[in-house]
C-alpha cells in the first residue's frame, strides 16, 4: 500500500490575521506555522492504515523552503519520506497541478488531503487532483478503511452521513472525526532528521488566478447589553429590532 | 452564457440551489446573456420548470439510473459535459458538501480558474474579481480569475433568492457517461430527520463549556426547537464528547453565517469567532463580563446561563404562541 498525503503549511489557529504591502500580502511577522490540522489527521490515518497492513506514506508539500519545519514534523509523526515542490502555492489549481506532476509516475494507491486548508479554505485540491489524475474522489470523509483494494468511507453530506465504497486508487479528503492527531515522540523527531526530503522544481506555468488584495471584516458597532434579570427582553429585541426571529 | 448547478436531494431542490440560480441569473442579466441551470438525477418536470422563477432561462436535466444517487466523478462529468456543450463562460456551484465535491473536478475538466467560498458578485471593472472568505472568516480575499472559463463556488446563506418569474424551457442531455465514471458508489445515506442541518440553518443556538456538562443541554435543544434553530457547540465541548463533532463551529470545525447566532457559555476564542463572525446578528451570554465574545456580539447578557436561559426560553415560547 502506497499512500501520498498532501500537507499544507498554515498559520496556527490562534493567529491574529493582519496584512502588509497595502493589504496585498499576509503578514507572517511573529506567526507560528503548523501542518494544516486536517492534513495532520489525514497523515495520522495514513500511518494507521500502513501500520496495520504494510506500506509506505509519503508527504508532499507545495511550498518554499520556509515550509520545511512542517514537512519535518510530518516525517517526525511517521511519514517515510517527503517531497517539496519548490514554489509559492498560488492557488488550488496550481497546487493540484504540481502534485499531479509528481504523483502520476508514482502510482499511489491512496492519496489523502485535508478537507480544506485553514488559511485559504478552498477545499478544492482533492477534487482538482483526482480529476487531473483521472481517479475517483470522495470528500469530507470521517472514516476510511481499506481492504482488498477497496476503500470504505463515511462522508459528511448536508444534514447527515453517507457511506461510500470505492476501488483504489482514489483521493479522499479528511474531515475532523477521521482520527486523533499524533504527537511526535523523541525517536520520531530524531529519525525525521535523516529521512529523505526531496525537493523538486515546478512543472508548467499555467496561471488561473491571482489574489489582488485582502480586507479585514468591519468591526462590530458595539454590544447592546441586556440586564440578566430582564433576559427575556432579548427575544423582543431579536423580534422587533433585529428582526431575525 | 452563465451555467449553474441545480443541486437536488431526493428529487427536491434546496434553498441553496435557488440562491445559486438567482445569483447566476443576476450575473446573466447584467451581461445580457442567458442563464442555464443543470439538474442531475431524478427531478420531476414541474420542479425543473420552477427554476425559471429564480431566473433560469433554460434547464438541462441529466438523468439516468446511475445518477439516482450522488457520485463526484459521474456528476462532475455530466455537469462539465453540459457546460462545454452550452459554451458556458461562468459556472456557478453552491459550496455545499456535494457542491465542493464536484467543483474542483469541474474546474479541472474545463481548465477553468476557480474560487470557492465566494461572497460577492464578480467585479468585471478590471478583470474578473470575486471576494471570498479566508482564514475561516478572519478576513476576505479578492481573487482575480484570469482564465476564459471561470468556476465560482458560492457560500450558501449569503445571497438572496430572487424571483424573476421567467418560464424556463426544459431539455435533457445524456452527459456522455460510461461505467468508468462510477467507480465510487454510495452504499448508504442517513440523514437526520426532524432537525435543521447546521450548515443550512438561518438561526443557530450554540453552547460551550459554561453549560458544565452534556446533561444540561436539554434547555439548549428546547430553545433551538422553539426558535426553529439548529444547535451548535464550541471545540472543547465536542473534544470532550459532550456533543457530536458535527456541531463544532470554529476555525477547525464548520464555518457558518446564519442570520442569528446565540452563543451561550462560550468565551469567544479567536478560533471560535473565526467560524461565526459573519453571522448577521450575534448574541453572547456569558457570566464573565470580560469574555471576548462581547466584543464580537450585537447583543449581550452578562449572567449565569442557568438563570438567564429559562427567562429567554419562556419569552420565546410566548412569542411563538402569539405569532
Amino acid at each position: 500500500m502506497k499512500i501520498l498525503v498532501c500537507i499544507s503549511n498554515v498559520p496556527d489557529t490562534t493567529t491574529k490575521v493582519t496584512f502588509t504591502d497595502n493589504n496585498t500580502k499576509f503578514n507572517t511577522a511573529g506567526v507560528q506555522f503548523i501542518i494544516n490540522p486536517y492534513d495532520e489527521l489525514a497523515l495520522t490515518r495514513a500511518l494507521e492504515i500502513t501500520e496495520k497492513q504494510g506500506g509506505t506514506v509519503t508527504a508532499i508539500n507545495v511550498g518554499l523552503a520556509d515550509a520545511e519545519p512542517s514537512i519535518r514534523k510530518a516525517l517526525a509523526i511517521g511519514a517515510n519520506d517527503a517531497v517539496r515542490v519548490n514554489a509559492e502555492p498560488i492557488d488550488a489549481y496550481f497546487v493540484a497541478e504540481q502534485i499531479t506532476a509528481y504523483a502520476k509516475a508514482e502510482n499511489f494507491d491512496l492519496i489523502l488531503t485535508g478537507r480544506e486548508s485553514i488559511d485559504y479554505n478552498g477545499g478544492l485540491v482533492g477534487g482538482l487532483l483526482a480529476e487531473m489524475l483521472g481517479i475517483p474522489s470522495v470528500n469530507v470523509v470521517t472514516t476510511i478503511e481499506v481492504e482488498n483494494g477497496i476503500a470504505t468511507m463515511e462522508r459528511d453530506i448536508d444534514g447527515g452521513k453517507e457511506k461510500v465504497s470505492c476501488k483504489l486508487p482514489l483521493v479522499a479528503s479528511a474531515q475532523k472525526e477521521l482520527t486523533e492527531p499524533r504527537i511526535p515522540n523523541m525517536r520520531g523527531i530524531m529519525a525525521a532528521r535523516t529521512k529523505p526530503l526531496k525537493v523538486v522544481e515546478v512543472s508548467g506555468d499555467l496561471k488561473t488566478s491571482a489574489t489582488v488584495g485582502f480586507e479585514l471584516p468591519a468591526a462590530k458597532g458595539g454590544v447592546k447589553l441586556i440586564p440578566a434579570e430582564q433576559a427575556e427582553q432579548l427575544i423582543d429585541l431579536l423580534h422587533n429590532e433585529a428582526k431575525v426571529i | 452564457m452563465i451555467l449553474v448547478y441545480a443541486e437536488s436531494i431526493d428529487g427536491n431542490f434546496k434553498k441553496s440551489t435557488f440562491e445559486a440560480v438567482s445569483y447566476a441569473a443576476g450575473i446573466a442579466q447584467s451581461n445580457g446573456t442567458p442563464c442555464v441551470a443543470v439538474s442531475i438525477g431524478n427531478v420531476d418536470d414541474a420542479k425543473l420548470a420552477e427554476l425559471g422563477n429564480y431566473g433560469a432561462d433554460k434547464v438541462v436535466a441529466v438523468n439516468s439510473s446511475k445518477l439516482a444517487v450522488f457520485n463526484a466523478e459521474g456528476y462532475a462529468k455530466a455537469f462539465a459535459t453540459v457546460a462545454a456543450a452550452e459554451g458556458a463562460t461562468v459556472v456557478i456551484i453552491s459550496n455545499t458538501y456535494s457542491g465542493k465535491a464536484i467543483a474542483g473536478r469541474v474546474a479541472a475538466k474545463l481548465k477553468a480558474g476557480i474560487a470557492s467560498g465566494v461572497i460577492s458578485v464578480p467585479n468585471t471593472g478590471n478583470g474578473f474579481v470575486v471576494r471570498k472568505t479566508v482564514f475561516s472568516g478572519k478576513a476576505f480575499a479578492d481573487v482575480n480569475l484570469t482564465t476564459a472559463v471561470k468556476v465560482l463556488a458560492i457560500t450558501p446563506n449569503t445571497f438572496d433568492t430572487n424571483t424573476f418569474g421567467k418560464t424556463a424551457s426544459v431539455t435533457t442531455a445524456d452527459g456522455s457517461l460510461t461505467d468508468a465514471d462510477f467507480i465510487s458508489s454510495s452504499v448508504e445515506i442517513s440523514r437526520v430527520t426532524g432537525k435543521i442541518p447546521l450548515t443550512e440553518a438561518e438561526l443557530v443556538v450554540s453552547a460551550g463549556r459554561g453549560m458544565k456538562g452534556p446533561e444540561h443541554w436539554g434547555i439548549i435543544e428546547e430553545l433551538a426547537q422553539v426558535l426553529g434553530a439548529a444547535t451548535a457547540c464550541s471545540k472543547p465541548v465536542s473534544d470532550m464528547h459532550w456533543r457530536p463533532h458535527s456541531e463544532h463551529v470554529g476555525q477547525t470545525g464548520i464555518t457558518i453565517k446564519p442570520n442569528l447566532y446565540i452563543a451561550i457559555g462560550i468565551s469567544g476564542a479567536i478560533q471560535h469567532l473565526a467560524g461565526v463572525s459573519s453571522s448577521k446578528v450575534i448574541v453572547a451570554i456569558n457570566k464573565d463580563p470580560e469574555a471576548p465574545f462581547f466584543k464580537a456580539a450585537d447583543y449581550g447578557i452578562v449572567g449565569d446561563a442557568f438563570d438567564v436561559l429559562p427567562k429567554i426560553l419562556d419569552a420565546a415560547k410566548k412569542l411563538k404562541a402569539a405569532n
